[in-house]
């Protein structure tokens, strides 16, 4: 994709992403002190095509489209996923019954 | 039925348990209870937060641990996790950073490659690994061409033709496309070819490749991902041909077709970049500036 290709609007993206996830402090965690660590060091090359180059932005590429897609996915489950059923004692309860209660214990519980 | 054992453990290493249940039948919503030789993966799917810090560590010969609080991580087969790089590393304990109150393992892929390549559950050796991939390759979904509608026969024309002639002049074989139900025939020659260069991917990077190959259900597509030919967004793209051409048809469906979308796409980058740290190594060179 033409648009996100440019280095520095991949490790903005990336940063950004760190910040939805950290909240205040994400100056101090790791991710972010990594991330641009690897594009100061990867920023000057003496080569026209420097083919590490262009794989290191390629894996922050990914990098950004991993944290993305994995915020937005759990935004959607959250949104729609259902939550599963209730416990029998939790439904009985809803409609003002209980359990009964069998002092001995049922026959197959320990 | 809610049927569950309570196990008590004193050590510090730990395997994740099932949800208990006390015996009146309370729900306690997933104490951090430990389990005593745990040797089946157990399907929890959450579980409460227990630490505060993530941290990573060096460890010995030089393969990095993930520190929670002040607890090293364990894979779910009890082996200590080791990372075999740092960028892999701090992926992973980014991805425990993220969580909040619940730890949700099924949105942590990287960790889930990493566990699955130290532990090997399924005890697969390269070599089958590499049959398993090429076998994908019968049934590659850019192989499989429609014959109506006009329309998606020539999207499918448009986008995957140059994604297979790129394969074809990279690796100097023969793959072609077809209509029928059989699908293409895959020379011989092609599957060695592949096979040879299969054969260069270390166990890790193969975990990593034969996930995406799954995930995008072809292995023309994780081909091109792996090569840096194209990115996630468009090799998903790709793979879901046929699902965006009926979404503008038919019109998109949020908590469907969105949820899909973005858990392959995440499913995939996290394979794409488990492969890439595997199978790199960097060195960095400094030039001396001349005045």
């Amino acid at each position: 994709m033409a648009s996100l290709a440019s280095p520095l609007r991949l490790c903005r993206g990336i940063l950004r992403e760190i910040r939805a996830i950290k909240g205040l402090e994400y100056k101090q965690s790791l991710a972010y002190n990594y991330v641009l660590d690897q594009f100061r060091k990867n920023q000057i090359t003496g080569e026209r095509y420097c083919r590490a180059q262009e794989e290191a932005l390629h894996a922050s590429h990914s990098y950004l489209c991993l944290l993305t897609s994995t915020r937005q996915h759990m935004a959607l489950y959250d949104m729609y996923h259902g939550k599963g059923q209730r416990d029998t004692e939790e439904m009985a309860g809803i409609v003002g019954l209980r359990l009964p209660t069998q002092p001995g214990g049922k026959g197959w519980e320990k | 039925m809610l049927r569950n054992l309570v196990r008590f453990h004193n050590c510090l290493g730990h395997a994740f348990s099932p949800p208990t249940v006390c015996p009146r039948g309370q729900m306690f919503k997933l104490l951090p209870l430990l389990s005593v030789n745990s040797k089946s993966y157990s399907i929890i799917t959450e579980r409460k937060k227990f630490y505060e810090d993530v941290s990573i560590s060096h460890g010995e010969g030089g393969m990095f641990e993930i520190n929670l609080d002040r607890r090293k991580l364990k894979t779910p087969g009890g082996k200590l996790f080791t990372a075999p790089n740092e960028a892999l590393a701090i992926a992973v304990a980014n991805e425990w950073d993220t969580q909040k109150d619940m730890l949700k393992f099924y949105s942590m892929h990287m960790t889930t490659l990493c566990n699955t390549a130290l532990d090997n559950p399924t005890f697969r050796s390269k070599d089958q690994m590499i049959t398993a991939a090429l076998k994908y390759l019968e049934t590659d979904t850019l192989c499989y061409r429609v014959e109506e509608p006009p329309s998606l026969v020539e999207l499918q024309n448009n986008e995957w033709d140059p994604v297979l002639n790129w394969i074809e002049d990279r690796y100097n074989v023969v793959i072609g496309s077809s209509t029928s139900i059989l699908g293409p025939e895959i020379p011989q020659a092609t599957m060695d070819t592949f096979r040879q260069h299969l054969g260069s991917y270390n166990f890790w990077s193969l975990t990593g490749l034969e996930y995406v190959i799954t995930q995008l259900r072809s292995v023309v597509l994780a081909f091109a991902l792996i090569d840096k030919h194209i990115t996630v967004e468009q090799a998903v793209l790709l793979s879901r041909l046929e699902e965006e051409f009926q979404i503008g048809h038919w019109g998109n469906v949020e908590w469907a077709h969105d949820v899909d979308l973005y858990d392959l796409r995440s499913r995939t980058a996290a394979g794409a970049l488990f492969v890439h740290f595997s199978s790199e190594s960097s060195t960095v060179k400094r030039k001396l500036m001349q005045e």
